[in-house]
């Protein structure tokens, strides 16, 4: 007797939605640790395959731009801490540079020197964050309470130097908001050479490590071609390939001064991303032992750019001239020629760049951030298709964003 | 910058319409919207401005003409020269350019900014949508004419609203912004809103 087939040919049973497949929309954050603030992805998934990826972002949107364009240069200051707050220090140079060159104004070299440390000291810090944050997000959770420990040591010298653990302003427009303190320098040497080895310690948890090599090697791969068609920097551009680093090839600050390598990746892959991070760091450090066994004496300011530079305080409290020229900064600001000017530094987490659009005056008519987190996540369509939902998590770890400064 | 410098005489060659920009920095030029792609294409593909930079848009203020200006920012990376292109809006009321996203990926969000603050259309641009603020805003915050402070609005969730009956509210200035007027310059035509008292604690928020 024959059995009756309750499907008489293969075809019909799709036809007959008995084993259709659906799509399933997911979203993803906007409060999810792997977001790392408050970025949120639309995904559309086939089983656990993304098939479109969809990033959301503008949650931490608070109009910087706008408030810029109703304060002075100088008032500025603070907000470019809370761009990426995982490096206020090398905010806050970069935005000084900026300015400076709107104002054709250049700062003595002890002041550059000062930025290059400090914003060298951001560097390892933020790359510190990153480091600690990916490897949570791939389950490595011992290599964040390391790196913390690290960037607790930085934040102790940042506090020495700024008065401020996290929101630093010390940049001003024509100088840095004081003079180093007597010894730090000794401090800082005393960091780093601590810091190599647990650097190479912290790395030897990771590098060879069988779960995060399989959860980042060949994952989310960006080719040399689509990270300079996306407008990717830093480390994320440099880990497909393209040896752009505006320290060495736009030097600014006196970077030209300094001895050293720019990490280079060769596939494009999260783990690349890890490297580069990792060999960052180590150059960072030559950077800072050469800066400070060269730091140049003299003033951290520029003393002749009086209608920018605020005077001492004591001098302020003493006589007639820097009182007067301390009133005038503080009302109207600083005093900048009509005309534009564009300025990108290397931050740790790429380019950062201030457009600034003068009519004269103490106020910026526009001032447009170029935001290197913005530009690196605007790729996430494109590399998070046919990821699988746990190597979105990867991705965006190896991608290091910081939702501040997309966001602005 | 021989190289940025060769590429604009080369530019100028081939399109008449493109003329130089004031510029503190790096050299710079203005595009007529008509010639933009062509500009910039040129630029990417046979002078080897590879990167785009950055997208910024500007507003030159309700009454000037042209009011809107698009400025974009190229970087070759062998060169490691920025060029800066300049376009000005032909229509003050809809503003509109071409697209760039068909020469460069990246353009997609920054024009998409530049919509969402300025309102400013890019034909062509595969999906614009707002960016920052959240889809259905009304308004265009980076335009001179938006207050600093902001204005009310509804939140984007009509449900949150009827529930919690709060809405997005300007924000409480208490007499800023804290610009004081120059000596030398006329703060109003350096910055229309640098004076802006429009609400402060003696005068009450605009739509109240």
């Amino acid at each position: 007797m024959p059995v009756e087939h309750i499907f008489p040919d293969s075809a019909s049973r799709n036809a007959q939605g008995e084993f259709e497949t659906e799509k399933m929309s997911l979203s993803m954050g906007p409060s999810h640790p792997s977001t790392h603030g408050v970025l949120r992805l639309q995904m559309e998934l086939d089983g656990e395959i993304v098939t479109k990826a969809d990033p959301v972002v503008g949650y931490l949107h608070r109009g910087d731009e706008k408030i810029a364009e109703n304060m002075t240069y100088n008032q500025f200051v603070p907000y470019t801490d809370r761009l990426d707050y995982l490096a206020p220090l090398a905010n806050n140079m970069a935005y000084a540079i900026a300015v400076e060159k709107l104002a054709k104004l250049e700062v003595p070299a002890r002041c550059q020197a000062i930025r290059v440390i400090t914003a060298e000291l951001a560097r390892i810090s933020a790359h510190m964050m990153g480091l600690g944050a990916f490897g949570i997000d791939v389950g490595a959770w011992t290599v964040f309470l390391y790196s913390f420990t690290e960037r607790e040591k930085l934040y102790k010298l940042f506090e020495e130097l700024t008065g401020a653990r996290f929101t630093t302003s010390y940049s001003r427009i024509g100088g840095v908001s004081r003079d180093i303190p007597a010894g730090w320098t000794d401090r800082v040497n005393a960091f780093c050479d601590q810091f190599l080895p647990i650097l190479e310690e912290i790395l030897s948890l990771l590098t060879r490590n069988r779960i995060f090599t399989d959860r980042t090697v060949g994952i989310g791969v960006i080719s040399r071609e689509d990270a300079v068609n996306f407008g990717l920097t830093g480390p994320n551009l440099r880990a497909s390939g393209v040896p752009l680093d505006l320290r060495k090839d736009k030097p600014y600050s006196g970077y030209e001064q300094y001895d050293f390598d720019v990490a280079v990746g060769t596939k494009g892959d999260a783990y690349d991303r890890y490297l580069v991070r990792g060999e960052e760091m180590r150059q960072s450090v030559r950077i800072i032992k050469q800066a400070i066994a060269k730091l140049p004496g003299g003033k951290w300011y520029a003393e002749d750019a009086r209608k920018i530079f605020a005077p001492p305080k004591e001098k302020v409290l003493t006589s007639m001239e820097e009182l007067i020229q301390n009133f005038m900064l503080v009302t109207e600001g600083p005093q900048m020629p009509a005309g534009e000017v564009y300025f990108e530094a290397e931050n740790p987490k790429g380019a950062l760049g201030f457009y600034v659009v003068s009519k004269g005056g103490g106020v910026p008519y526009r001032l447009k951030i170029r935001a290197p987190s913005f530009c690196n996540l605007s790729i996430l369509p494109k590399v998070c298709v046919g990821a699988m939902v746990s190597d979105v998590v990867s991705i965006l770890g190896s991608l290091d964003f910081v939702m501040g400064e997309c966001d602005r | 910058m021989p190289k940025a410098l060769d590429a604009i005489a080369a530019l100028r060659g081939k399109w008449s319409g493109v003329t130089d920009r004031a510029s503190l920095d790096q050299p710079a030029i203005n595009v007529p919207a008509a010639d933009l792609l062509a500009v910039l294409g040129f630029l990417k593909q046979e002078q080897g401005f590879d990167m785009l930079a950055d997208v910024s848009g500007i507003d030159w203020s309700p009454g000037v003409s042209p009011r809107f200006t698009v400025v974009y920012h190229l970087l070759s990376t062998t060169d490691h020269e920025y060029v800066r292109v300049a376009v000005d809006c032909p229509s003050d009321t809809l503003p509109e350019v071409p697209s760039a996203v068909g020469l460069w990926q990246g353009a997609n969000w920054h024009e998409r900014e530049a919509f969402d603050m300025f309102g400013i259309r890019f034909s062509g641009h595969p999906d614009l949508r707002r960016i920052l603020m959240w889809d259905g805003y009304p308004h265009f915050p980076l335009r001179k004419d938006f207050p600093l402070a902001g204005v009310d609005t509804l939140l984007p969730d009509l449900e949150v609203v009827a529930e919690t009956k709060t809405n997005a509210i300007a924000a409480p200035m208490a007499g800023g912004p804290f610009v004081a007027a120059s000596g030398g310059i006329n703060m109003t035509n350096a910055e229309p809103r640098a004076k802006d008292e429009s609400w402060n604690e003696r005068r009450p928020k605009p739509g109240s």
